[in-house]
């Protein structure tokens, strides 16, 4: 594996597949984007092979310089690799999922999805920060044509509407960025990680990275292009834009917020966890109003987005973690639950709810899987929800027993919004005739949720080995915080060690005096050696 | 000094106006049916031309050397890198004007005029003379060899009305812009006593007193008329929508570049010692000019008048590296040119290629909905300009932006630099509204035509330049740029 640029070839696949697919018939694209998309897999599936677990940070770097300002420097370490996993995972079975729906200019349409891929693998990798956001930034030009070209009625607004809140969002950042690369004078992503910014500098420029990363998580009030955007833009696109697109927000904070700016994060942890918050509660609120199942599915996406941005601003290990296992798992059960909703809509073209009922009956199948997703989304244990949530959680809980509090709340809605989805899609009487006869999924069907079924499994019964790659750059990213950690809540108090065993039997009345006491005491430094044993 | 170094020096010049005058009797005596021959002879001139300047650019040149006639010129490596695009964006506009010419649209019988690829060289004449000037004479006479052929090219459809109107709104304003900038000069001259730029320069140290700063505010006011920068910009769309397409592509291109580049020379090099009174005026210009440019540009439904608000909206970028008053600013003002060229020559080129089968053009919103139907190259090409233009990577236009910006932060001008980013995502509104219109509406399919070889040439060319594969350009670009600011300052 030495020497072989892998990165730069997991890019150069798709771009030069999207541009024959550009000049090729429907079919052949259809074909062209499909191969592409697979031997990028295949080429995902090597690097993650060959990713030395605990070795150097950095794996498969190169370095070339081609362009004036900026160079061509990618690299990644596990945090990247499992998102570049998902999006290269992710992106055959949107292929898939095109494959009859979308009939018109099928090229152009495979070409952007091709083009899509390119840019996300290239964010996740880039290693220098204007090559970066050169990736980030141009993600919007594929997603404004998937949306506008091939979206629902409303797609012109949407399009609109995700262009320039996204645009509006990164500007700020780029400002942001030649002030640190003027200031460090290097863009190097990784000298920058560790390069220490003046504390009054650093407000302004979390906030400025802020802008962009809260307008992509979505975080709520920032939200609301999201809505429309999923409801208008094709399923794989759909698919894409929660899977991978919305990591990207939380991927940013975790690589340049929280590691470049460590005491402001600190200093504006209280303002992401209020807007988690809110995010938490009232988007699971609104979800559960919906009549639109798309739209139901986006809002819940905002309240699981939330529970990634508590973690990361919890400032242990816990938090980090469990902000990453949501991410990846989130990127697999919205993706999926998208797929569940284009597999319905191909064959009745409408997203109403109330439009289907007792699915379960003509399509067993397609219910046991939705069923499988919708229980995943909740966070069901032995489905990668629940690890992501429950690692999330406990992270919080040790910074802010409020914040985690409320935030668990989401669960409950969450879990009311998706059965309550669930009770009107697939179970019920067969209301309505149409829908009644649809028929069960195909074998093109299956071959898109079987896979996403068993990693969701697989994340759920073994994250273990999702986050051994991370473990070590969570740990450095944790160290890194350390100092700037707020203040936690909890009051860990370090018990004093026992003179006896607890279970010895000593003298009456004096040892079961003392044992109600340190019990308690022990309770807090369990907590502690619970997250030495995490490390 | 030498004239026979002199001569060496303006060499390009004497070759353009040595064939300019040639082709003249050409004309007088061909007619408009040589009018082909005499389009290509020009071409070759400023093509010579262009390989003239080639070593110097290449190599770098400054320092006393380059002065020629006493200092009346100053032939260094910035006069150089604007002098190249002149030359080469007039070449555009002689290569995309007989087809457009020949077309019903135009309305003249006999095709393209054989006084229209002359008027382009005596123009290009004045240009370098502004770029090279060194001297408020020489600087003058430059300014109007241009602006007179300008105005007649802007007028050359004498039946159109709109020509008509746009020559002649063209003529009016622009005859006032001189005027200005000639009242600037002769105050400047009577505070300082003299003309050259080093006299004026020395006469301006120290504390300047009202009558020279007014002298220094009339010759601002008077040159952000010619580089068309709010508040001085009312003329532009009409002028640009009213003159005939290769006309205006021909006034987008290369009389910008030679009146920004004459700015920036007389900013640094006259005003130089008085950064803090003319700073606040250039950032004030270039602030105004994003936010109108890109505010006039939305509710346009000619695109003509929409690309001329463009420019506008461009203009602001650019002065925004001047606003950064230092070596850096000026080199990204120069990548920003090359690069605003290169888009506005290929904007132009796909606007003339939207014709129907008769040829008729087409330049309106509403005639090219769902271009990408019916004519996927062109569709693409002006894809790739529109969100170039916005600024939006991997194409060209954001590594435009992105030098310009990091120019302006690098200097401290945190606050100005954010106001204008901002600014900067209206004017993508109106650029993704261009891409929204040949994507995402029903076709209409009336631009069925097919174009001729020179036009898809050019658009094929520029739109490889703005594509990501013109970021490998960057390195060279930037190399020469960097060379060509550094002898900008070398007064300094």
């Amino acid at each position: 594996m030495e020497g072989l640029p892998i990165l730069s070839i997991m890019m150069l696949v798709p771009l030069t597949s999207a541009l024959a697919c550009l000049f090729s018939g429907a079919n052949a694209a259809r074909w062209i984007a499909l191969g592409a998309t697979l031997v990028t897999f295949v080429f995902g599936i090597v690097l993650w092979a060959n990713y030395d677990i605990g070795g150097a940070q950095w794996q498969f770097t190169e370095e070339a310089n081609l362009f004036a300002g900026f160079s061509y420097k990618l690299g990644i370490d596990g945090i990247a690799l499992m998102l570049i996993m998902l999006s290269v995972f992710l992106m055959p079975i949107c292929i898939l999922a095109s494959w009859d729906s979308v009939t018109k200019r099928v090229g152009e349409y495979m070409a952007a999805f091709l083009f899509m891929e390119v840019l996300m693998i290239g964010t996740f990798a880039a290693q220098d920060l204007f090559l970066f956001y050169v990736f980030f930034e141009a993600g919007l030009i594929p997603m404004y044509l998937i949306i506008g070209v091939w979206g629902g009625d409303n797609r012109i607004y949407a399009s609109y509407k995700f262009f320039l809140y996204t645009l509006l969002g990164s500007v700020l950042m780029l400002i942001a960025m030649f002030w640190m690369v003027a200031e460090a004078g290097t863009s190097d992503i990784p000298t920058l990680m560790e390069y220490g910014f003046p504390a009054g500098a650093q407000t302004w420029l979390w906030l400025a990275f802020f802008a962009s990363f809260a307008v992509k998580v979505p975080m709520w009030p920032l939200h609301t292009w999201l809505p429309d955007a999923h409801v208008q833009a094709p399923t794989a696109g759909s698919v894409i834009l929660a899977g991978v697109l919305l990591k990207l927000g939380g991927y940013g904070f975790i690589r340049f917020s929280l590691p470049m700016f460590p005491e402001a994060s600190a200093q504006f942890a209280w303002l992401v966890f209020v807007l988690s918050m809110v995010a938490v509660v009232y988007t699971s609120l609104v979800a559960l109003v919906q009549a639109d199942m798309k739209k139901l599915i986006a809002y819940s996406s905002v309240a699981h987005m939330a529970i990634v941005t508590v973690g990361l601003f919890a400032f242990n290990v816990q938090g980090l973690e469990g902000a990453m296992i949501v991410m990846l798992s989130h990127g697999l059960v919205s993706g999926a639950l998208f797929l569940c909703v284009g597999v319905i809509y191909d064959r009745l073209h409408t997203r109403e709810i109330a439009r289907y009922g007792g699915l379960a009956i003509n399509m067993p199948y397609y219910a046991l899987f939705f069923l499988l997703f919708t229980m995943a989304s909740i966070g069901l244990p032995g489905t990668s929800g629940f690890v992501g949530e429950f690692l999330s959680l406990a992270g919080i809980y040790q910074t802010s027993s409020l914040v985690a509090l409320i935030c668990t709340t989401g669960i409950i809605l969450g879990a009311a919004y998706m059965l309550y989805l669930y009770r009107r899609v697939a179970f019920g009487g067969q209301t309505n005739a149409d829908a009644a006869a649809m028929p069960d999924i195909s074998a093109r069907e299956w071959i898109m949720m079987a896979p996403i079924a068993a990693a969701v499994l697989w994340m759920g019964v073994y994250p273990e080995s999702f986050l051994a790659p991370m473990r070590k750059d969570i740990a450095t990213l944790d160290a890194r915080l350390a100092a700037a950690a707020p203040a936690s809540d909890a009051r860990l108090a370090p018990g004093t060690p026992r003179a006896e065993a607890a279970n010895a039997l000593g003298h009456h009345g004096e040892g079961n005096k003392g044992t109600g006491h340190e019990g308690m005491e022990h309770e807090g430094g369990s907590t502690d050696s619970a997250k030495e044993g995490a490390h | 000094m030498d004239f026979a170094a002199s001569f060496a020096l303006v060499l390009p010049e004497l070759v353009l106006t040595g064939t300019g005058l040639a082709l003249l009797l050409v004309a007088a005596w061909g007619g408009d049916k040589a009018a082909r021959q005499i389009a290509i002879a020009a071409a070759a001139a400023l093509f010579v031309a262009g390989i003239l300047i080639v070593p110097g650019l290449h190599f770098g040149t400054d320092g006393p050397a380059t002065l020629a006639f006493g200092g009346l010129l100053k032939v260094d490596s910035y006069a150089l890198f604007a002098k190249a695009l002149i030359y080469l964006s007039a070449i555009a506009a002689l290569m995309i004007a007989p087809p457009f010419f020949a077309s019903p649209s135009a309305g003249t019988e006999r095709g393209m005029r054989a006084e229209y690829p002359v008027l382009v060289l005596f123009a290009a004449v004045g240009m370098s003379l502004m770029v090279s000037a060194n001297d408020f004479m020489s600087l003058y006479l430059g300014l109007e060899l241009n602006s007179l052929s300008a105005y007649v090219l802007a007028a050359i459809l004498r039946r159109d009305t709109r020509s008509g109107e746009a020559g002649l709104k063209y003529f009016v304003l622009g005859a006032l812009a001189s005027g200005i900038l000639l009242y600037g000069m002769s105050l400047l001259y009577g505070f300082t006593g003299g003309t050259a730029f080093a006299a004026v320069r020395a006469g301006l140290t120290g504390e300047m007193g009202t009558g020279a700063l007014f002298g220094v505010i009339f010759v601002l006011s008077g040159l952000a008329f010619k580089i068309s920068a709010v508040p001085f910009h009312m003329w532009t769309p009409d002028v640009y929508e009213g003159a005939p397409t290769p006309v205006t592509a021909f006034f987008a291109t290369a009389p910008k570049v030679a009146a920004v580049a004459l700015t920036a020379r007389v900013v640094f090099e006259v005003f130089g010692g008085q950064v803090t009174a003319w700073q606040q005026i250039v950032m004030f210009m270039a602030l105004a000019s994003i936010i109108f440019g890109a505010l006039g540009a939305i509710g346009q439904e000619n695109l003509k008048r929409l690309l001329a608000y463009s420019s506008i909206n461009n203009i602001g970028f650019i002065l925004l590296g001047l606003a950064v008053a230092n070596a850096d600013g000026a080199s990204a003002m120069l990548v920003y040119l090359f690069i605003y060229v290169a888009m506005s020559i290929g904007c132009f080129v796909a606007l003339l290629m939207l014709r129907d089968e008769e040829g008729n053009l087409y330049e309106t919103f509403t005639d090219i909905r769902g271009l990408s139907v019916t004519q996927p190259a062109i569709a693409w090409a002006l894809l790739i300009f529109m969100f170039s233009l916005a600024g939006i990577p991997p194409l060209l236009g954001f590594y435009a932006k992105f030098v310009v910006f990091q120019a302006t932060i690098e200097a401290g001008l945190v606050a100005f630099g954010a106001i204008a980013i901002a600014a900067s995502v209206i004017g993508a509104f109106y650029y993704i509204k261009f891409v929204k219109v040949m994507f995402f509406d029903e076709p209409v399919g009336v631009v069925t035509g097919k174009s001729e070889a020179s036009h898809w040439t050019l658009l094929g060319l520029t739109a490889l330049i703005i594509s990501p594969l013109g970021y490998l350009l960057t390195p060279s670009l930037a190399d020469l740029a960097d060379k060509a600011a550094a002898s900008l300052f070398l007064a300094v």
